[in-house]
């Protein structure tokens, strides 16, 4: 039984100036129909690299240097890329960060949806529109209609996230990828939009890659996460076991941090250290320096994801049976 | 929206009454009104009632308030040499400027729109580098030499086309002022030199600016969103970046047009072409000082109309500074 | 001054520039046109200032290589009989004086006003950005010719010629001094709330000390790049002027009058008095932008030019 997406040792490469940095190496998850994915991880881990690769949309000069990529058991990391068209913005719709500057500022709201659909699906301007409008109210904006000759500049950033994520919906897509799509916006209306996001994955039975830093959110929206680490997921499994009972030292360090967890009065707990930058990964374990549990073996080979004892996929050479 | 177009209004206006204000200062101190009225020939007695009459003994406000009131309604003195009124004689000499302008603007138009977008779309390409070295050279030679390297290698070696003059003309409207050569071969023809080497001036900076714009636009979050939505290149390319990097490029148009006025002096005089500028040279060497005057009062109320012309229209096209401009 | 000279051999700056062939030529070109225009005096054949040495019956020699022309004259002679190449050195050393000497002045009016709109904001602010934007819109070549003009006018040609090149100076640098000031000014306003200004204030330096002492380094970098190109748009703006009459008298012609006394002849067959001239001309500009191009590049990291 093939899954609807499923990334096999994924690798991406940027070729700078200097030599080549390797963003993500080896990513490997899969993603059923209607299933939500949190994909987690401080900035620069390489969550984002790994939505974007997905639709094949990485910015020059990085380029996919390994693994594969199926989508409904088809190999798509070697489809061209007026293939790849055929994919992204219809099958996979994706969600930008900053809904401030996701918009075209000179196009109407109107062109800028029914260009979406009328690229997909041959149908009329007047079709079009309808879908738009029917999209429209599924996400809540009041008088749709008067919208459609607005210019994005006439909304606040939460109405232009909710057009953004009815856009998302013109083509009924089978997988929405969020790259943090609440981090831009007013805490009170984060909610909201998550709220909204998650109730129309299930209503309309599409499945979820939600990629963010906010364990809040992950543990409330998904069903399955995993987290990443200077470009390798390092614990990848069910979202509430995860959070509950989390196995690697990094993830048990995120857990721990959120003040939820503490009583009051109680310091919070901090990882020491900071995640290296791309150009400064440790051999062996990305994590060693800061890690508390390590040992000679950690400092030379870099550990694999493994299955736990318990049946958990986790990255540590401490934690896994070899 | 209409508090922006008020102000730019009053701010045009004020710039006008300083340029008829320097215009009318160096009248006072260089002109000789009398002199251009009735010649050298008179005694000093009828000397003085003239100026009396003229009112040139009157205080320097008033008399700048009486040459303000008369610029309003067309009179801007009398041309020395010619012994008409000057705006008559700028007016029946600017069709042949304004033809060179429209033509170098077309040529303009026409070529860098997509040399800018194409080297801003290919940037490595050998053809991108070609045209953004040439453009280099562009800037460096001064529009005299181009206008006279042209007029040696098409000109005088090659006998292709004209080397000076306007060709034949068409009476546009019937009363004799509009010459036209846009409307017959021969004019045509020597309208191309000259369109070549005006143009010849901006097509480097539209080059520049349309391909530095467009790359930027590029490089933005709404143009990664559209290929993520999975629209077609040229429609990412031609509308939605494409739309935004005209935007600020149409503001600089219109000022370069302006621009390219002041540069028909230089080409006029190579092609001998009887517009505006080269009356302005022919002016100088002939003392008119009224002519000079008037010359600077006309062109420096067109850069200032255009100017504002453009803000406002640009005020329009960009649906954010319409709100913006409320405030 | 010897940690300097080091800090300078191992900065980005020089590695940069020795690796870039464009600006390492253009460099060499301009030292060479530079040095050339300094010892026009001992270098050219002739000195063509001198009436003695010109002979009306050997205008119009064609270059040494070409039927009728003399070793006497290598690249021939104008149209008053005036040995070209000599014609061409001195009037370049002209061209360099008045370029430099324009921008100078309109790089010391520019700064001044820059940094008082900027420093001191306010109305003060107001007038002078008010000036420089009326200035602005009009091409500055325009104020050119028409100050030129009215000198013109009011004292006649023959006075012209002994102060042709200050005069040229002085019409040329006020004309474009705006574009200094709005730079500086946008430096200064950004610098302004900077922490190290709070400290000098703190201290108690005055408003001129700090101004000049410690904003204006900060804002040399803009300077040094506008500069080249100023000095290039100053030398252009001369040629016009001198293309046109306006500029440098007949007598002591710059690039730009044989250009403009070389055209009629152009049509007769006596093409060198103008092409020559003219490529000197464009080649001295052109390595001037190359260079200015190059100084964008290395001091302006954010602007990507691909």
């Amino acid at each position: 039984m093939s899954h609807l997406l499923e990334v096999q040792d994924l690798k991406v490469t940027f070729a700078l100036r200097f030599g080549d940095l390797t963003a993500i190496d080896g990513v490997s998850f899969f993603l059923d129909k209607g299933e939500k994915l949190g994909l987690v991880g401080e900035s620069g881990a390489g969550k984002s690299v790994t939505g974007f690769a997905i639709i094949k949309l990485i910015s020059k000069p990085g380029f996919i240097s390994g693994g594969r990529i199926l989508f409904n058991g088809n190999d798509i990391s070697s489809w061209p890329d007026a293939r790849m068209r055929e994919i992204r913005g219809d099958r996979i719709s994706m969600i930008f960060q900053d809904p401030m500057m996701t918009l075209n500022p000179v196009l109407t709201i109107g062109t800028q949806m029914v260009e979406t659909i009328r690229a997909h699906r041959n149908i009329s301007k007047a079709k079009a529109e309808k879908v738009a409008l029917e999209k429209l109210k599924k996400v809540y904006i009041p008088s749709p209609e008067k919208r459609l000759s607005q210019y994005p500049h006439e909304f606040s950033g939460g109405m232009r996230q909710r057009i953004i994520i009815a856009i998302s919906l013109l083509t009924d897509p089978a997988i929405i990828i969020a790259d943090e799509p609440t981090t831009a916006l007013d805490v009170t209306i984060q909610a909201e939009i998550m709220d909204l996001l998650q109730e129309l994955c299930e209503s309309e039975r599409m499945a979820l890659i939600l990629i963010t830093h906010d364990l809040a959110v992950v543990s409330q929206v998904t069903e399955k996460m995993a987290v990443m680490y200077a470009g390798k997921i390092i614990e990848y499994g069910p979202t509430d076991a995860i959070v509950k009972d989390p196995i690697h030292p990094y993830t048990q360090g995120l857990i721990n941090a959120l003040p939820g967890a503490l009583k009051p009065g109680e310091k919070l707990h901090q990882i020491p250290g900071m995640m290296p930058t791309l150009t400064n990964i440790p051999p062996g374990c990305a994590f060693n320096p800061r890690c508390m549990i390590k040992e000679k073996i950690c400092e030379i080979e870099v550990p694999g994801l493994l299955k736990t004892v318990q049946g958990r996929m986790v990255a540590c050479h401490m934690k896994t049976v070899h | 929206m209409f508090a922006f177009i008020v102000r730019r209004i009053a701010q045009a206006i004020f710039v006008m009454l300083i340029i008829g204000l320097i215009g009318f200062s160096i009248k006072t101190q260089i002109g000789d009104p009398v002199r251009d009225m009735v010649g050298e020939r008179v005694t000093p007695q009828e000397r003085e009632q003239i100026r009396q009459k003229l009112g040139l003994n009157d205080p320097f406000l008033t008399q700048y308030v009486r040459f303000v009131g008369k610029a309003l309604h067309g009179d801007l003195g009398l041309s020395f040499f010619y012994k008409k009124p000057a705006l008559d004689v700028i007016v029946s000499k600017a069709p042949a400027t304004i033809e060179m302008v429209m033509g170098a603007g077309l040529l303009i138009v026409l070529i860098s729109l997509p040399l800018g977008v194409y080297t801003a779309l290919r940037p490595r390409a050998s053809f991108s580098r070609f045209v953004m070295g040439f453009s280099t050279l562009g800037v460096s030679v001064p529009v005299f030499l181009t206008a006279i390297m042209l007029i040696y290698i098409f000109g005088v070696q090659l006998h292709w086309l004209p080397s000076y003059g306007r060709g034949e003309t068409v009476d546009v409207f019937g009363n004799g002022w509009w010459m036209s050569g846009f409307f017959t071969a021969d004019g045509l023809k020597h309208l191309i030199l000259p369109s070549i080497s005006l143009a010849s001036i901006e097509l480097p900076l539209f080059i520049r600016l349309i391909r530095s714009e467009m790359m930027e636009v590029l490089e933005t979050e709404y143009i990664k969103y559209a290929w993520a939505k999975g629209l077609s290149r040229m429609r990412i390319w031609l509308l939605h970046a494409f739309k935004n990097t005209l935007l600020p490029v149409i503001t600089v148009f219109g000022v370069q047009i302006g621009i390219m006025f002041a540069f028909t002096i230089l080409t006029e005089t190579v092609f001998q072409w009887q517009g505006i500028g080269y009356m302005f040279l022919e002016a100088v060497e002939r003392s008119d000082t009224s002519l000079l005057i008037a010359y600077l009062v006309v062109v420096g109320s067109v850069f200032v109309v255009v100017n504002t012309v453009v803000d406002i229209i640009y005020g329009f096209i960009n649906p954010t500074v319409r709100i913006a401009g409320t405030k | 001054m010897k940690t300097s000279m080091k800090r300078f051999q191992q900065s980005y700056f020089l590695h940069s520039f020795k690796h870039d062939r464009t600006a390492m030529m253009s460099f060499f070109f301009l030292a060479c046109f530079i040095i050339l225009s300094i010892t026009a005096p001992l270098v050219s054949p002739y000195n063509p200032y001198d009436a003695e040495n010109i002979d009306i019956m050997n205008a119009e020699t064609p270059p040494m290589w070409l039927d009728g022309g003399s070793s006497a004259f290598i690249l021939g002679t104008d149209n008053m009989g005036r040995d070209l190449l000599s014609t061409m050195i001195y009037g370049l050393r002209i061209s360099v004086v008045i370029g430099i000497g324009a921008v100078s002045l309109q790089a010391f009016i520019g700064i001044l006003m820059g940094l008082m709109a900027g420093y001191v904001g306010g109305k003060v602010d107001s007038v002078l950005m008010r000036i420089a934007d009326i200035q602005f819109s009009f091409p500055y070549l325009m104020v050119a010719i028409f100050i030129s003009a009215i000198f013109q006018v009011m004292f006649g040609i023959g006075s012209f010629e002994k102060l042709a090149v200050p005069l040229l100076i002085i019409i040329i640098g006020l004309s474009e001094w705006p574009v200094y000031a709005r730079t500086i000014r946008a430096s200064v306003m950004g610098e302004k709330n900077k922490e190290y200004v709070e400290a000098a204030r703190v201290i108690g330096l005055s408003r001129p000390v700090i101004m000049i002492r410690h904003i204006l380094p900060n804002t040399l970098t803009s300077v040094l790049v506008i500069s080249t190109i100023q000095v290039a748009n100053a030398v252009m703006s001369e040629a016009a002027l001198s293309f046109l009459g306006l500029g440098m008298p007949v007598t002591k012609p710059s690039l730009g009058s044989l250009i403009r006394a070389g055209f009629e002849y152009i049509f007769s067959g006596s093409w060198w008095i103008t092409i020559f001239p003219g490529i000197f001309l464009v080649l001295f500009v052109l390595v001037v932008n190359l260079l200015g191009d190059w100084l964008r590049d290395v001091l302006n990291p954010k602007l990507y030019k691909g």
